[in-house]
C-alpha cells in the first residue's frame, strides 16, 4: 500500500452544507462557534434538545417547539432531505436548528429538497460543527435556558451575550395564541401509513372539533384515519362556538409553551367541561391539550428542568401495566397531586422520571395524554388512543340514538 | 412479573468452537446470560465445548461441562444435573439446534425440562424459509415475490411475476449447488433446466431478486408482557447481495426518514408477535427498494446473534444480560438501566455518534479461495469503532483493520477503467477501492452505479477523500495549518496517513498536533443521548470541545486487548485479557481496556473499571495514556496478553515514557528478532533449527542452500504463521520468494531448517522474574511443519519419557529466566528423534493459556497478570500442577466455506477455533475432542488409505489397528501392495489419475467411512485434491497426517471400549481430584504413539 502520493489528484467538486460561521450564545454565558447553515439571521428562543434518531422534518415543523431552539443530538442530520409528506404544519415550528453535522447531499427515495434549503425557505437559522454533545449536557445540568442564534457575517458577541441574557422566558408567554390557525378549517386527509399500507381511510362518520394550540397535522391525520371529520378552531375559540357545532367529541391539541399563561383558554375550557358533563361527549388532549384540561379540572402544571423531548420514553399503562415507548415533547408537567382532588387519576406514567403521562376522569370520556401518540416523529405504539377516542364518540353517539 | 420461582437449575448452552459466522460473541452473550442467572440466584449449569471461552472458567457456574453439543452428552448432562429448565437462544445456532434437536429426541420432555426464551415451534417458524415467509404473507408483510417450479412452462410462468434479473435456486441438492441469477430469457432458460436437473425433486425456486436494495437489521427485545423495544437499528453500507456478517454496517440507520423508520419498528414488532418469540432478543432483517421504498422482510433470528453482540457494545444496553432475566420471568420495565441507573431497561437506547463495523477476512490464507462476498458469511472477525460522524466513526473502524492500513490508501497499478469495474465485485478491498476511484476523478454516479452503496455514504467517503487532496497539496506545511489539521482529524484522518500524505511521518504530525493542541476528547456511551447522567466509563475519542474522561486519581493498569477476530489471533487472547482485568481489578488497581472487537467479553463495560473502545494503534494509545496521565499514576500498561497487536505497541509505549506491566520490551525485542535470538539460544547453550535472515530474494538462496532443503520460510513478525511454508526446492524459493512475501531490509524473510518426523511440544510458563511455574506442556499430535494452531495437543505429553520432560521443563526455565520473563512464557519445542530443538519463543500470553489452565485447573492469566504487578508465585501459592485426566485441544477448520482450497495442513494456520475433550486416556479424551469438532468417528466401515513413500511404514500399525477394531481397507496401488506385504488384505481403488471408478467415484457413493491420506509434492498434492475436497463435502473424517490417523484409532477403540459417550464429569469435579507435582507425575501413561521417539521410558 501506498500514499498514493506520486501524482497530486485534484480537488474533488462537492457542495458544502454551510454558508458560512455562526455562533450561539446562550443566557447564562456560554458560546458556542459552529457552521451556519438554513436562513441567515438573527434568533432568539429557548434551547432544547431532542434525543429522536429520526424525524428532524417533523420535529422542526412541529409548532410545539414555536420559540425554541431545538439541539439534536443525532449527530448526522439532513441526509434524507426534506419531503411534503412528512410536513406537521405550514411554515410554523422551531426558530433555530442546532445540529453537529448537516449532510451535504439528500438521499432518500421521497427527498425533494435539502434541509438548508427548506429552512431558509422557513427564515430559520441553523448552526452545527460543533459540539452539541456538550451543550445537551449543558442543558441537562442547567435546565433549558434561553439563547441567541447568529448566522450573519460579523456578529457582535457581546451584543448577543446581552441578547440572550435578557430574552424573557417561556414561562407566562401565550404561543399558542401565535401559531393557531386564525380561522376554522376541515380536515380529511389521511396518514402515510394509511395511504402506503392500508389503502384509503373509512368513510367519516364522526365529527371532532380540535382546539388548534398548534396542533400537528399527524394528529388530524390519524383521526381522519379512523374515521374522523375534524373542525380545526383557533385557539380563543368560545365554548359556545364549539358547541354550537354539535361536536361529536372535541379534542385538544398540543401545542407550544406555558399552559398556565392561556388563562382566557382555560376558562373556556371549563365551561366546555361543564357542558361535557351535561352531554357526555368524549374530549380528548394531548401534550398541552391534556395540560390545559388538568388546568381546567382545576389542576396544577409546573416547568419540567430539562422538559422531556425525544422518541424513547417509556409509559406504563396502571390498568394492564404493558409499556409502550412513546414520542415526547413538552418543558411543562401535570402535577399528579393536584389532580386527585378533582375526581381525575393519572392512568400511565413516564417510567424515566415518574411524571404524570395520562389522566382520565372517573366515569367521564375525559382524557388527556401528555405524550405524542400520533407519533411523527416516534413510535407508533400508543397510535390506540386515536381508535380509542374515536370509538368513545361512537359509543356516546349510539347511546345518544337509543336514548 | 418477578423472577420464577418454580425452577432452580438453568442449563446453558453454549455455542462449541469458533467457525466463521459463530465466533466469541457467544461467548460474550453466554458470559452475560450466565452471571445474570446467578446473580437471580439460579443454579447454572452451562454446556459448551469451546475452552478458550470465559463462560468456561470454573468459576462462571456452577457446573461446567465442557463436552460435545449433542443430545447425548446433553442428555447425560441434564440427567446428572438434575436441571429444571433449558436456555438455548444465547448460543448461537448450534444452541438452538441442539435444543430443537433434544426436544425433537423427547430428551428434554424426559428429563422435565422446560425450554426457556423460545419455544420449539417458534424456533421452528422463525429457520424454515418457507413457514416463514407464509407467517409474513399472512400478517400482511413484504416478502420476496417466489415460486417453486418443476417444469420449464411453470418456470416461464413465474418469470412473468417475478422479473428479471430472477434468482433461480435448485431445491434438495447435494453438495449445495448454489443459486443462479437470470438478467435474460436465454440465461433463464438454461439455468432452470440446470437447475432442474440439479434437484433431486426436480423442483426449483424462481425468486425475484432484491440485489442492491437497501438492507437494515432492527436488534429488539420482547418480554413476557409483550412489551417490545427495538435496541437498535443497523444499517448494511453494502446493500442486499453481501451477507450481513460480511457488510460494512453502520448504526443507527442512517438513510431512513421516521415513516420509514417507524414503518420498519412496526413491521418488526408484529414479526416478534407473529413468530412468538417468548421472550428475549432477537434479530429481524429488512431490505428498501431504494427507488420505490418497498420493504421487505429477509429473516429473523429468534435468539442472540451476532448483531446482538454488536448493538449491545454501540449502545451500551446490555442484550443478553437482560435476554437471560427475560426468559426467568421479569418484564422490561422491572429491569434497571445499568449505565443511567434510574431509568428502566424498558426504553430504547439513542445514540449521539455513529458506529460502524467493518468485517475482517482471511482470504489470503486460504490459497485459490475467491475473494467475491457473497451471501455465505466468510469473514472471521470485524472491528467495531465510535465516532460522533460516520466519517470519523469510518476512519477509526479502518485504523483497527491490523491489516496495515492506516486509512483510504489502497493504490494499486490498475487502470481507471479496471479500478470502476471491479468496484461491481464485492470485495474485502472495495470500501478503499471506492476511495482510490474518487481520488481518481470518477464520478460518484458511476460508482454508484457499480456498487448499489447509497449515495450518503459515498457522498461522505468522498469529502474524505477531498480532505485528503487538501491535506497531500498543502503537503509539510498542512502540519502548521491547525484549521486544516483539526478538520482533518474530525474527517477521521489517522495521524500515521496525514503523516504519509503531508511526505511527513506519524510522529512528525503528532508533535504538530501537540502544538496546536488538536487533542482528542472522550465521551461516554450512556445509552441516552446524554439526557441522562452515565455511571459507566464506557468511551471513546472524539475531536470535539468537551471531555468527559473524568479521569480518577487511582493507581491504573491499562490492558490492551487483541482487536479484530482472525485466524491465529482469536478469542484465546481476550479471554487472557479479560483475566487480566479481573485479576488486576482484585488486586486493587483501576483497570483500564482498550479494544476494538465487539464480539468480546473484554469490550464488556462491566469487565474493567473503564473501557475504551479504540482502535489499538500508536496513535489512540498514546492519546488515552496521555489522558489518562493527567491524574492518578499509571503503574503500567499490559501489552503481553493480547497476541501480537500489543506486543508490537510495546517498544513505542516504553519509548513515550510509559512502563510496561511485567516483561519489558527489551526481553521481547531478545525473542522476536532473530538475530539477538541466535545470541540467546548460543549463550544458554541450546539447539535450534539451523536458520538465516533474508534481506532479499538473493540472500534467501543463499541461506536456503546454506541450511539445506527443505527449509521453512516465513516474513519476520507475524502470527498464525501467515505466509509461512515448507519448500523442498530452488524452484518453490523461487516462487515463494516472488509471489508470497516481499523482502525488504526492514522486512526480513526467516529461513529455518525443517525438520522432518519431529514431535512438536509447546510449553506455557508464568514467571515473577525469580521463580518460574511450568503451567503447561502440551505434546501435539501432528508433526512439526504444521502449524502449532492447526495441531492437536495432548497434556499432559504422553508419548516422551521423564527424561525428556525434565528437559523440556528445564530448558523453558532457563529460557524465562534469561529472558527476565515477568508475566506469561511460551515456548515451543521439536524433538527429532532424541534431540530436543528450540523453535520458538514468544514472552507473552499464547494462543493455548485459556486451554491450559482449564485442563489444569489454575487461571494462568490472572496469576500473570498479578505478578506483572509485582506480586510472587509464592505469595500467589502457584505450583506446577500435573492434572491426573488427560486434556486434547483439538482445532477446527473453515474449508467448507471456501471452495477450491486444500485442507492438507501446512504451517499457514487456518484453523478458527478449538474445542477440549477430557478424558481418563488419551483414546477417550481425543474422541469427545474429535465429537465435539464435529468429526463423527465410525464405528465400522471402510477405511481409505493412501500415504506417501514416507508414511507407508508409519502407516502400518494405524492400519494394523484399524483392522483389528474390524475396519476394512482400500488403498491406492501403492499403499495397498505395502500393507499386503505386510499381512493386511486391502481392497484396491484407483487413484483418481488411473481412471474409472476411482477412490472419488465411491467416496460420492458413500461407500467410505474415513479417509487417511498423506501426501507431499506439488504434482501428488494436486493429484489428491479432489479426493480431500469430496471428503469435506460428504462431511468425513478424514486425516492428513498419520500421526492424527493413529490418534484416530486410539479414541474409536476408547469410544467403542467406553460406549460413545462417556458419563459426565464437571470441569469443577476435575479440578477437585488430587493432581501430581514435576516430581511424582506418572510417564507410563498410554499413548496413541506405537514407537515414538524418545519412547516411553
Amino acid at each position: 500500500m501506498s500514499t498514493g502520493a506520486a501524482q497530486s489528484p485534484t480537488r474533488l467538486k462537492l457542495e458544502s452544507p454551510y454558508n458560512g460561521d455562526g455562533v450561539l450564545v446562550l443566557a447564562d454565558g456560554r458560546v458556542f462557534h459552529g457552521k451556519a447553515f438554513g436562513a441567515q439571521t438573527t434568533a432568539v428562543g429557548e434551547v432544547v434538545f431532542n434525543t429522536s434518531m429520526s424525524g428532524y422534518q417533523e420535529i422542526l415543523s412541529d409548532p410545539s417547539y414555536a420559540g425554541q431552539f431545538v439541539c439534536l443530538t443525532a449527530t448526522e442530520i439532513g441526509n434524507v432531505g426534506v419531503n411534503p409528506e412528512d410536513e406537521e404544519s405550514e411554515g410554523l415550528g422551531a426558530v433555530a436548528l442546532l445540529a453537529r453535522a448537516v449532510s451535504p447531499v439528500t438521499s432518500n427515495w421521497r427527498s425533494r429538497q435539502d434541509l438548508g434549503g427548506w429552512l431558509a425557505s422557513r427564515g430559520v437559522p441553523g448552526l452545527a460543527e460543533f459540539d452539541t454533545r456538550a451543550l445537551t449536557r449543558h442543558l441537562r445540568e442547567r435546565g433549558a435556558m434561553m439563547g441567541v442564534v447568529c448566522t450573519e457575517p460579523k456578529p457582535d458577541l457581546e451584543a448577543l451575550k446581552k441578547q440572550a441574557a435578557e430574552a424573557e422566558g417561556m414561562e407566562g408567554r401565550n404561543l399558542a395564541a401565535e401559531v393557531s390557525t386564525r380561522a376554522p378549517y376541515t380536515w380529511t386527509e389521511p396518514s402515510w401509513e394509511q395511504v402506503q399500507l392500508r389503502g384509503p381511510a373509512p368513510e367519516a362518520d364522526v365529527h371532532v372539533v380540535a382546539y388548534d394550540f398548534g396542533i400537528k397535522r399527524n394528529i388530524l391525520r390519524m383521526l381522519a384515519d379512523v374515521g374522523a371529520k375534524t373542525t380545526v378552531v383557533p385557539a380563543d375559540t368560545p365554548a359556545d362556538e364549539v358547541l354550537a357545532m354539535k361536536p361529536d367529541g372535541v379534542f385538544l391539541s398540543n401545542g407550544p409553551g406555558d399552559p398556565a399563561a392561556l388563562g382566557p383558554v382555560i376558562d373556556e375550557l371549563g365551561k366546555l367541561l361543564e357542558a361535557q358533563e351535561k352531554a357526555g361527549f368524549p374530549v380528548f388532549g394531548i401534550c398541552l391539550g391534556h395540560q390545559l384540561l388538568c388546568l381546567a379540572l382545576g389542576g396544577k402544571t409546573y416547568k419540567l428542568k430539562f422538559g422531556h423531548h425525544g422518541g424513547n420514553h417509556p409509559v406504563r399503562a396502571s390498568e394492564d401495566g404493558r409499556v409502550a415507548i412513546t414520542a415526547q415533547n413538552h418543558g411543562f408537567a401535570v402535577d399528579a397531586e393536584s389532580l386527585a382532588a378533582h375526581g381525575a387519576r393519572s392512568s400511565e406514567i413516564n417510567l424515566f422520571d415518574q411524571t404524570v403521562a395520562a389522566l382520565n376522569l372517573a366515569s367521564r370520556e375525559v382524557k388527556g395524554v401528555q405524550y405524542h401518540p400520533e407519533a411523527s416523529p416516534g413510535p407508533h405504539d400508543a397510535a390506540d388512543h386515536f381508535a380509542d377516542f374515536v370509538t368513545a364518540i361512537r359509543e356516546h353517539k349510539a347511546s345518544k340514538a337509543s336514548a | 412479573m418477578p423472577r420464577r420461582d418454580d425452577i432452580k437449575r438453568i442449563c446453558v448452552l453454549g455455542s462449541g468452537p469458533i467457525v466463521i459466522g459463530q465466533a466469541c460473541e457467544f461467548d460474550y452473550s453466554g458470559t452475560q446470560a450466565v452471571k445474570a442467572l446467578k446473580q437471580e440466584g439460579y443454579e447454572v449449569v452451562l454446556v459448551n465445548s469451546n475452552p478458550a471461552t470465559i463462560m468456561t472458567d470454573p468459576e462462571i457456574a456452577d457446573a461446567t461441562y465442557i463436552r460435545p453439543l449433542t443430545p447425548e452428552d446433553l442428555d447425560q448432562v441434564l440427567r446428572d444435573e438434575h436441571c429444571d429448565a433449558l436456555l438455548p437462544t444465547v448460543g448461537g445456532q448450534t444452541a438452538l439446534n441442539l435444543a430443537l434437536e433434544a426436544g425433537r429426541r423427547g430428551i428434554l420432555e424426559h428429563h422435565g425440562v422446560e425450554m426457556l426464551g423460545a419455544q420449539e415451534e417458534v424456533i421452528e417458524k422463525a429457520e424454515d424459509r418457507d413457514i416463514f415467509k407464509a407467517e409474513m404473507v399472512r400478517i400482511g408483510l413484504d416478502v420476496p415475490r417466489s415460486i417453486y417450479v418443476h417444469s420449464m412452462a411453470e418456470g416461464w410462468a413465474a418469470l412473468d411475476d417475478v422479473g428479471f434479473p430472477a434468482i433461480i435456486r435448485p431445491s434438495f441438492t447435494l453438495g449445495g449447488s448454489g443459486a443462479n441469477i437470470a438478467y435474460n430469457r436465454d440465461e433463464f432458460e438454461a439455468m432452470l433446466q440446470h437447475a432442474l436437473s440439479e434437484s433431486m425433486r426436480g423442483e426449483a425456486l424462481v425468486e425475484e431478486s432484491i440485489l442492491g436494495w437497501k438492507e437494515y437489521e432492527l436488534e429488539v427485545m420482547r418480554d413476557a408482557k409483550d412489551n417490545f423495544v427495538v435496541i437498535c437499528s443497523i444499517e448494511n453500507i453494502d446493500p442486499m447481495g453481501v451477507h450481513t456478517g460480511d457488510s460494512i454496517t453502520v448504526a443507527p440507520s442512517l438513510t431512513l426518514t421516521d415513516k420509514e423508520y417507524q414503518r420498519m419498528r412496526d413491521a418488526a414488532r408484529d414479526v416478534v408477535s407473529t413468530i412468538g418469540v417468548t421472550t428475549g432478543g432477537c434479530n429481524i432483517q429488512f431490505a428498501f427498494n431504494p427507488e420505490t421504498g418497498r420493504m421487505i422482510v429477509i429473516e429473523m433470528n429468534p435468539r442472540v446473534s451476532r448483531s446482538s453482540a454488536l448493538a449491545s457494545k454501540a449502545t451500551g444496553f446490555p442484550i443478553a444480560k437482560f435476554a437471560a432475566k427475560l426468559a426467568v420471568g421479569y418484564t422490561l420495565d422491572e429491569l434497571d438501566n445499568d449505565i443511567t441507573k434510574v431509568t428502566p431497561a424498558s426504553f430504547e437506547p439513542a445514540i449521539d455518534y455513529v458506529v460502524t463495523k467493518v468485517p475482517r477476512f482471511a482470504f489470503e490464507k486460504f490459497k485459490g479461495s475467491d475473494d467475491t462476498l457473497t451471501i455465505q458469511m466468510k469473514s472471521v472477525g470485524e472491528v467495531m469503532s465510535i465516532g460522533r460522524t460516520f466519517r470519523e466513526s469510518l476512519g477509526k473502524a479502518m485504523q483497527s483493520m491490523e491489516t496495515g492500513t492506516a486509512g483510504f490508501d489502497w493504490e494499486q497499478d490498475v487502470d481507471d477503467a479496471d479500478l470502476e469495474n471491479s468496484l461491481s465485485r464485492p470485495s474485502p478491498t472495495r470500501l478503499w477501492k471506492v476511495g482510490t476511484a474518487l481520488r481518481r476523478g470518477i464520478s460518484l454516479e458511476a460508482i454508484h452505479e457499480r456498487t448499489r452503496i447509497d449515495p450518503w455514504f459515498l457522498h461522505q467517503i468522498a469529502h474524505i477523500i477531498d480532505r485528503e487532496i487538501e491535506v497531500e497539496q498543502a503537503g509539510a506545511k498542512a502540519l502548521e495549518d491547525a484549521t486544516l489539521l483539526r478538520a482533518a482529524k474530525r474527517d477521521g484522518l489517522s495521524d500515521a496517513r496525514l503523516g504519509a500524505l503531508t511526505g511527513t511521518d506519524e510522529q512528525r504530525v503528532r508533535e504538530a498536533r501537540r502544538k496546536h493542541e488538536i487533542r482528542p476528547v472522550f465521551k461516554r456511551i450512556d445509552t441516552c443521548a446524554a439526557e441522562f447522567e452515565a455511571h459507566t466509563p464506557y468511551l471513546y475519542s472524539t475531536y470535539e470541545e468537551e471531555d468527559e474522561a473524568e479521569v480518577s486519581d487511582r493507581e491504573k493498569v491499562v490492558i490492551l486487548g487483541s482487536g479484530p477476530n482472525r485466524i491465529g489471533q482469536g478469542l484465546e487472547f481476550d479471554y487472557c485479557c479479560v483475566h487480566a482485568a479481573i485479576a488486576l481489578s482484585e488486586a486493587g488497581y483501576e483497570t483500564i481496556m482498550v479494544n476494538c472487537n465487539p464480539e468480546t467479553v473484554s469490550t464488556d463495560y462491566d469487565t474493567s473499571d473503564r473501557l475504551y473502545f479504540e482502535p489499538l494503534t500508536r496513535e489512540h494509545v498514546l492519546d488515552i495514556l496521555e489522558a489518562e496521565s493527567v491524574k492518578g499514576s499509571i503503574k503500567g500498561v499490559l501489552v503481553q496478553f493480547g497476541g501480537q497487536t500489543p506486543l508490537k505497541l510495546a517498544g513505542q509505549i516504553e519509548a513515550a515514557g510509559y512502563s510496561l506491566l511485567g516483561t519489558p520490551a527489551d526481553a521481547i525485542d531478545r525473542a522476536e528478532d532473530r538475530g539477538r535470538f541466535g545470541e540467546l539460544v548460543t549463550k544458554l547453550g541450546l539447539t535450534v533449527p539451523r536458520f538465516g535472515i533474508a534481506r532479499s530474494a538473493d540472500e534467501a538462496f543463499e541461506v536456503a542452500r546454506g541450511i539445506g532443503y527443505p527449509v521453512l520460510v516465513r516474513p519476520s513478525y507475524v502470527l498464525g504463521g501467515r505466509a509461512m511454508e515448507i519448500v523442498y526446492s530452488d524452484e518453490e524459493l523461487h516462487r515463494y520468494m516472488h509471489h508470497a512475501v516481499r523482502a525488504s531490509p526492514d522486512h526480513p524473510v526467516l529461513v529455518d531448517e525443517f525438520l522432518h518426523n519431529a514431535t512438536e511440544f509447546d510449553v506455557d510458563a508464568v514467571s515473577d522474574g525469580k521463580e518460574v511455574v511450568i503451567a503447561g506442556m502440551m505434546e501435539h499430535i501432528e508433526e512439526a511443519g504444521v502449524h502449532s494452531g492447526d495441531s492437536s495437543c495432548i497434556l499432559p505429553p504422553i508419548s516422551i519419557g521423564k527424561t525428556v520432560v525434565e528437559e523440556i521443563r528445564e530448558t523453558a526455565v532457563a529460557l524465562t529466566r534469561e529472558l527476565g520473563v515477568v508475566g506469561l512464557m511460551n515456548v515451543q519445542f521439536a524433538l527429532q528423534g532424541s534431540k530436543l530443538y528450540v523453535l520458538e519463543v514468544n514472552p507473552r500470553g499464547s494462543r493455548t493459556v485459556p486451554f491450559v489452565s482449564k485442563a489444569v485447573g489454575i487461571p494462568f492469566a490472572k496469576v500473570a497478570a498479578r505478578v506483572s504487578a509485582g506480586e510472587t508465585l509464592a505469595a500467589l501459592e502457584v505450583r506446577e500442577r500435573i492434572p491426573p485426566h488427560i486434556s486434547v485441544k483439538v482445532p477446527v477448520f473453515p474449508f467448507i466455506k471456501f471452495p477450491g482450497v486444500d485442507t492438507l495442513l501446512s504451517p499457514e494456520m487456518r484453523s478458527t477455533g478449538e474445542v477440549m475433550g477430557i478424558g481418563d486416556s488419551f483414546g477417550e479424551a481425543f474422541h469427545a475432542g474429535m465429537v465435539a469438532a464435529g468429526v463423527a468417528l465410525p464405528q465400522r466401515g471402510l477405511v481409505f488409505v493412501s500415504v506417501r513413500d514416507d508414511d507407508k511404514a508409519a502407516v502400518l500399525p494405524v492400519a494394523k489397528h484399524l483392522s483389528r477394531l474390524g475396519f476394512e481397507l482400500v488403498a491406492t496401488r501403492g499403499t495397498a501392495s505395502f500393507l499386503g506385504e505386510h499381512g493386511l488384505r486391502p481392497q484396491v481403488v484407483n487413484k483418481v489419475a488411473d481412471g474409472r471408478p476411482h477412490i472419488v467415484d465411491r467416496l460420492v457413493n458413500g461407500e467410505i467411512a474415513m479417509i487417511i491420506n498423506t501426501t507431499v509434492g506439488a504434482q501428488s498434492i494436486q493429484d489428491s485434491f479432489s479426493i480431500r475436497r469430496t471428503t469435506l463435502q460428504q462431511r468425513l473424517p478424514y486425516f492428513t497426517t498419520v500421526n492424527g490417523a493413529m490418534a484416530a484409532a486410539h479414541a474409536i477403540e476408547a469410544a467403542r471400549l467406553g460406549g460413545q459417550v462417556l458419563p459426565p464429569v464437571s470441569l469443577q469435579a476435575h479440578h477437585r481430584r488430587p493432581s501430581y507435582t514435576a516430581a511424582d507425575a506418572p510417564v507410563n501413561r498410554t499413548s496413541y504413539r506405537p514407537s515414538e521417539a524418545g519412547g516411553a521410558a
